[in-house]
């Protein structure tokens, strides 16, 4: 079965520029946090997608796309737990998870 | 147009209303909820392309445990759950041109580079993902599950109390242990009863919110 590269390709861009937009304007923490996952499994359908074209290119079945992907969701994985470790502590004491509140390392 | 194109049209459809959601959602919860949906959406884009077993992988640990993860640090975070002011200094309009201007580019170069290309969509399972992961990719699999333990517990240290921490800054003081009174020295007013100063600390910030 054959399909056009440019979908999950598109996918993944729109993906991506979503988590962007949710980066830069959110200001709970969390929600950030949030945004940065969608970021992350838009670049696991970009490997995945880029190793099925590989394959497509040099006639091999390539498992590399796939197995770079679900490196990055491990890390993906890991990522949340660290994060949400700091963001709870930002909350202790500081008493908010807004982002605008954490700027004691502000010049 | 074959019936996993349409598939792979509705997957970006329902894909991308959902991540905008997340992103635009005025409740923090729902915002959580609808990432369920955007996630599921790119294990549905693995099925397409035949990654089986990543599908489920990203079913099992996104939707299914760092979904809930997520609900966990709102709740423990106190998020407002209702609607909130939720834009940050930046505003909207930069973000938005920022990455308005990233998608125009990105499509692009996709549609420049790849408009035409074709896939062939054969499924590869589980067991030839596992061929070159414990063979070819041995050592970083490995190294993986150490990173995995070292993050778990710099997280549980990180999260941990520290001596001289003050308590949960938001808890109500209607929510806690009712504190024992000081006993007071005769010269208190009678009838005024006096806690122990973080408890007072405790009130005053929560007549703050």
């Amino acid at each position: 079965m054959q399909i056009q590269a440019v979908y999950p390709l598109v996918f993944a861009a729109l993906l991506f520029c979503v988590g962007v937009y949710g980066v830069l304007s959110r200001r709970n923490a969390v929600l950030v946090l949030m945004s940065v996952e969608l970021m992350l499994a838009s670049v696991t359908v970009n490997l995945v997608a880029f190793g099925r074209l590989a394959a497509e290119r040099t006639g091999e079945a390539l498992l590399t796309g796939q197995s770079f992907a679900l490196f990055v969701l491990a890390v993906g994985a890991a990522e949340v737990g660290v994060g949400l470790a700091i963001i709870l502590l930002l909350y202790r004491n500081r008493a908010s998870v807004n982002i605008d509140d954490a700027d004691l390392m502000k010049y | 147009m074959t019936v996993i194109d349409i598939a792979m049209l509705a997957i970006t459809v329902v894909g991308g209303a959902s991540a905008l959601l997340v992103v635009t959602a005025r409740n923090v919860v729902h915002a959580a909820l609808y990432l369920v949906v955007a996630l599921l959406a790119v294990a549905a884009t693995f099925l397409v392309l035949g990654a089986e077993f990543l599908a489920w992988v990203q079913v099992l640990v996104y939707v299914g445990a760092v979904v809930v993860l997520i609900l966990f640090g709102l709740m423990l975070t106190r998020a407002p759950i209702g609607p909130m002011a939720q834009h940050n200094d930046m505003g909207k309009l930069l973000p938005l041109s920022v990455s308005g201007g990233l998608f125009a580019l990105l499509v692009v170069l996709i549609f420049g580079s790849f408009g035409d290309a074709t896939m062939t969509i054969d499924v590869t399972g589980a067991g030839a993902l596992g061929d070159i992961l414990y063979t070819f990719w041995a050592f970083p699999f490995m190294a993986l599950g150490f990173f995995l333990t070292v993050a778990l517990i710099g997280a549980v240290v990180i999260a941990r109390r520290e001596e001289g921490e003050g308590p949960d800054p938001h808890i109500d003081t209607v929510e806690r242990e009712r504190p024992t009174p000081v006993p007071t020295d005769a010269s208190a007013t009678p009838g005024v009863t006096s806690y122990p100063d973080e408890v007072a600390a405790g009130i005053a910030t929560g007549e703050e919110e």
